[in-house]
């Protein structure tokens, strides 16, 4: 019991830095969230938006828009611990690497979802889309943290290599494959509905809930040298 | 210290005499290689001249004899490629991480020749060159796994924190198929899919041919796995001894 609440203090005391951290500096929010804005404007003129394409064009440049951004700031906080060699002591303190694991997850989750409720009214305006209803939320929510997940655990990894920028959206893109497919589809599903759409929303929970133990358990790998 | 120093060094020296003096392949290897070699050779005038020729696909089914054991030997690959990773973090044995990683080059290998017979199969018998079909896409997101396991590895060079980066890549990596699978075929299906061991489904000279095939790729796997796992030892030896000199110099 009380080994379990040394445990939650630990994710909060490291969460708590974090965004005390990023509150001050500002600079993953604001770059974050001006790429996820250029993204959707990008698309816009790629795709050239019209009436008849929107709902095949729209959900996919949206989740374009977040995983790009999302990979954009997870590098980015991670190579910050490590440039200033904040990480080395985090790891000399007496704490679980699965509090660590959690702590960056939660931190970037947050980041990300500040970005995204930034970008989400942005994005209905520019593309003139009615998504903005309660049911995008567990769709964003989930997704997110899908990504997040497995974003968090493979920005570690790439921040110990030479190639970090690269290496993080090859590791990342090709794992996150299932979460990509069922968000946009379970997004244009509220665009169209459609009768015997698979269970998109299930699929992302599976995703997280397997990805979420499987991290936590291997992230004391690749943060110890 | 500079006793010291020298101490380690004669004993990473002698470690690598040694090493040396036992990387001698086994007769196994030779055993191996030589029986892939018969069965390979058997297999492939057997798809030519043997098997029947198919009703629906004709001559271009052929490829299927060599498409189908490649993949197989492919996707296997990957599985002793997570299997050794996670003995690795397991036993911290790096014999084990030698072994992840010399799968994880002959499966890459697999994987390409898979994708390209592939491709060349889908040209003539579905007029495309590719589909975003569940087991295409499932090989394609493996291809990328193994090419980012292999990046990851050789911009870390051969340290521990090397392995553990591309072990949990492997274990997250075996986890992830079946479900990229299973988002995809949820997504759209279009493959043909698998006949071995539906009765009647196949005839029985279309079976032995394919089994003879999958015995012979089978064989080459083991064959180059005994090769690369002592290429990787030797590799990492000669590194080793690398370092003590330039520690010298």
């Amino acid at each position: 019991m009380s080994a379990n609440r040394v445990f939650f203090e630990q994710v909060w005391a490291i969460l708590a830095k974090d965004v005390r951290y990023e509150l001050r500096s500002k600079q993953t929010w604001t770059s974050m969230g001006m790429f996820a804005l250029l993204v959707l404007v990008i698309f816009n003129f790629a795709f050239d938006l019209r009436v008849e394409n929107k709902a095949a064009v729209a959900p996919g440049a949206l989740w374009v828009a977040f995983i790009f951004a999302s990979l954009l700031g997870l590098g980015r906080t991670i190579a910050a611990e490590r440039e200033q060699g904040s990480m080395d002591r985090l790891l000399l303190c007496p704490v679980d690497r699965k509090a660590i694991y959690l702590a960056k997850l939660l931190g970037n989750l947050l980041f990300i979802s500040v970005v995204e409720v930034v970008a989400l009214p942005v994005y209905a305006a520019l593309f003139d889309v009615p998504l903005l209803t309660g049911k995008l939320v567990p769709i964003v929510v989930l997704g997110t943290f899908g990504i997040t997940i497995i974003g968090t655990l493979f920005a570690t990894l790439a921040a110990a290599t030479r190639a970090r920028e690269l290496l993080l959206p090859i590791l990342v893109f090709p794992l996150i494959v299932p979460v990509v497919i069922a968000a946009v589809r379970a997004t244009e599903a509220l665009l169209v509905p459609t009768a015997n759409e698979p269970p998109w929303l299930g699929l992302i929970i599976a995703f997280d809930l397997i990805f979420l133990s499987v991290s936590t358990l291997t992230f004391q790998y690749v943060i110890e040298e | 210290m500079a006793l010291a120093n020298k101490e380690t060094t004669n004993v990473v020296q002698r470690r690598g005499t040694l090493a040396a003096r036992k990387a001698r392949l086994p007769l196994v290897s030779l055993v191996l290689g030589g029986l892939a070699f018969v069965a390979i050779m058997t297999a492939i005038p057997m798809a030519f001249l043997y098997a029947q020729t198919d009703v629906v696909q004709g001559p271009a089914q052929r490829i299927f004899y060599f498409h189908v054991p490649i993949a197989s030997v492919g996707m296997f690959a990957f599985v002793v490629m997570a299997f050794t990773s996670i003995m690795y973090l397991w036993k911290r044995d790096e014999r084990w991480d030698w072994a992840a990683r010399a799968s994880a080059e002959i499966g890459t290998v697999f994987i390409t020749l898979t994708l390209i017979t592939g491709s060349i199969w889908g040209r003539t018998t579905w007029g495309t060159w590719w589909s975003w079909d569940p087991k295409l896409t499932a090989s394609l997101v493996l291809w990328f796994m193994y090419i980012s396991y292999l990046m990851v590895r050789s911009y870390m060079g051969r340290t521990s924190a090397s392995a553990n980066a591309g072990a949990v890549i492997a274990i997250i990596g075996v986890f992830d198929v079946p479900i990229i699978y299973e988002a995809v075929n949820l997504w759209r299906g279009l493959h043909p899919a698998a006949q071995v061991g539906v009765p009647g489904a196949l005839p029985s000279d279309v079976v032995l041919t394919l089994m003879v095939a999958l015995a012979g790729f089978a064989l080459l796997y083991s064959f180059l796995m005994l090769q690369l796992y002592q290429f990787q030892k030797l590799q990492t030896f000669a590194q080793r001894l690398r370092a003590t000199v330039e520690y010298d110099m």
